[in-house]
């Protein structure tokens, strides 16, 4: 029998933490297996946010340091200008960096800083509770907004790949989904092409990824998929919204 | 070398930070203490360090966690308002065992208050500011020379302990010029690192966290860095002392209050009073064994601060229980005058 498929080098074999069904473990492995193939794993450092990524030093074994909720892309700032050579990436839900963390996130992709950040939106503070994000979409329930998100009250869900994408410090904005097979591999191909546009020194890379939430979701696993498919992609939708070329920026 | 040129006390401390090896600065503009950035923003690029205009003082104090974990000497300089948007910062750092500079040159407050000089962020630096059971390593110059000699003992001691250290002084102190010997006294050396965050190449992961969740663990740790803030206590006290040997009353003053009652003294001896000075020259760790035993034998203490008592509680828990304590503040800009001193201390001999 020939092995086909086995756990990449770049994670540690630590039982998970993710609740049953959540999709966070599979942003975890297309992170981890683009390392190992770019092999990059012992001069990458991982700064992750608040919330249920904090734990990616539980998972990657590779240099981590912690940030304050929402501070990581200013981290990764001071981190690679001290180490150029160094791959740096920021790994961020959307409640970290779509609502405490607006002024790091903008600012670090506005200047361009040469690191990748790693951007999983399940549209509520997962490791909290569930709470209302700013991603939280349109009538979604929440533990905070017990009657649905009401636009004239909570605004409109955030699209920060898109907002991104119009700074000119941004390499590469993409957005892309975990619930299905077909999707998790187009999300791969972003991830590396996103690595490789910081080896290239070609300014910010983000990966937006579309992942599950089912435990806060009040759904089942499977739900859950069909919720990303039908009610995420729809406001949400995939696609890549900027991808530099060439160094003319420079 | 002994020359020494007129500086303002801002530049001084910032040559200081170059000097100490540091080369990364990120900060946020507030006045009284712009110098610092624009003298860095100009010279740090001469010696290939990095300068970054943040976004605001939560980036500058984030940025300055990523380049200090790197194993960096790093800096961040602003004054009140900026200073408490970075203490959610200082207690990770803090926490995470991460060493860097901030500096405060300090500004009256509450709120937006005002430019002119004061001393109201003792409590701040000294007592936490941010969350949790920490303490920042305070350094207090008094003079332009303490700005620059002082900036790299912060980097020294910093690097030493692991843990944030602070330089806080007044308006005034980071305004005025004075001579000042630009050259370190002692080769500075930056020691090795090996816990920095380089890429785990040749050696096992690292991680630098402050998140605690299993059984005991945080109460574990912050044992730990209690038995580091006793050895910083037991082992870094720095202060001044003046006319100690025969005096009726001791003066405690740090920074611009502790020039003005050197002034008072020479006036009031001349009086016949018999007076003189102890100096904190770092606030944490306080002088406190130092200011037990002299107010054995000095019977009257008299603390002079730019605010409306913040050290004058140390000065209380350290002296002895006899003691007899006064207190004069000038709180939101306010200046103590020689004269004014010297009424305080005629009052409290009488």
């Amino acid at each position: 029998m020939n092995k086909i498929f086995s756990r990449p080098d770049t994670l540690t074999d630590a039982p998970t933490h993710f609740c049953p069904g959540c999709t966070h473990g599979i942003a975890h492995r297309i992170v981890a297996e683009v390392i190992d193939e770019m092999g990059i794993v012992d001069r990458t450092i991982g700064i992750p946010g608040v919330g249920c990524c904090v734990f990616l030093y539980t998972y990657f074994p590779i240099d981590v340091l912690e940030a304050p909720h929402g501070r990581a892309p200013a981290c990764a700032t001071g981190m690679k200008r001290a180490q150029p050579d160094k791959i740096v990436f920021v790994y961020q839900g959307d409640g970290d960096l779509a609502a405490i963390g607006t002024s790091e996130i903008i600012h670090a992709a506005n200047r361009g800083e040469n690191v990748t950040l790693i951007y999983v939106n399940n549209s509520v503070y997962g490791m909290t509770g569930g709470q209302m994000a700013p991603t939280t979409l349109l009538g979604q329930q929440t533990t905070t907004s017990p009657y649905g998100r009401d636009f004239k009250t909570e605004g409109y869900p955030m699209k920060v790949s898109e907002m991104l994408a119009t700074l000119e410090g941004v390499a590469y904005s993409a957005r892309v989904s975990l619930h299905s097979p077909k999707h998790i591999n187009q999300a791969k191909k972003a991830v590396r092409k996103a690595f490789e546009m910081q080896i290239n020194e070609m300014g910010f890379s983000m990966v937006e990824m579309l992942s599950t939430c089912n435990t806060n979701w009040r759904v089942s696993p499977l739900e859950a998929l069909k919720v990303i498919e039908n009610e995420m992609i729809p406001y949400y939708p995939l696609g890549v919204f900027k991808e530099r070329t060439g160094k003319d920026f420079l | 070398m002994s020359e020494r040129t007129l500086t303002k006390g801002n530049i001084a401390l910032a040559e200081g930070a170059i000097q100490a090896g540091c080369r990364f600065y990120f900060g946020y503009p507030i006045t009284p203490q712009n110098d610092i950035p624009e003298y860095l923003a100009l010279n740090l690029p001469k010696v290939k360090g990095v300068f970054i205009p943040a976004e605001s003082e939560i980036a500058s104090i984030n940025m300055v966690m990523g380049a200090a974990a790197s194993g960096k000497r790093a800096l961040t300089s602003s004054s009140g308002p900026g200073i408490s948007l970075m203490q959610e910062a200082l207690s990770y750092m803090a926490g995470s065992d991460i060493p860097c500079v901030v500096v405060n040159i300090m500004r009256v407050g509450p709120g937006l208050g005002g430019i002119a000089p004061t001393q109201g962020d003792y409590n701040q630096a000294v007592h936490g500011g941010g969350h949790g059971d920490y303490k920042n390593i305070v350094l207090a110059p008094a003079s332009v020379q303490e700005m620059f000699d002082f900036t790299i003992k912060a980097f020294e001691l910093s690097d030493k302990y692991r843990n944030p250290a602070m330089i806080i002084a007044d308006a005034m102190i980071g305004q005025f010029q004075e001579p000042c010997r630009l050259t370190p006294k002692e080769p500075v050396i930056i020691p090795e690192k090996p816990w920095a965050l380089t890429g785990r190449a040749g050696r096992n992961p690292q991680l630098l966290k402050s998140l605690y969740l299993g059984d005991g663990e945080q109460e574990t740790h912050n044992l730990v860095m209690k038995a580091k803030y006793d050895r910083i206590q037991e082992s870094e006290v720095l202060y001044e002392t003046r006319d100690l040997d025969d005096a009726d009353l001791m003066i405690v003053a740090f920074g611009t209050p502790s020039r003005v009652a050197k002034t008072a003294i020479r006036a009031a001896r001349l009086q016949g009073m018999k007076v003189g000075l102890l100096r904190p020259m770092t606030l944490f760790p306080f002088p406190e064994k130092e200011i037990h035993e002299y107010s054995k034998k000095i019977k009257n203490i008299l603390v002079v601060e730019m605010n409306t008592g913040q050290m004058l509680r140390d000065v209380k828990i350290a002296a002895h229980r006899d003691a007899k304590i006064s207190f004069y503040g000038r709180p939101g800009g306010g200046m103590p005058y020689p004269d004014d001193v010297v009424n305080e201390i005629r009052k409290a001999l009488s």
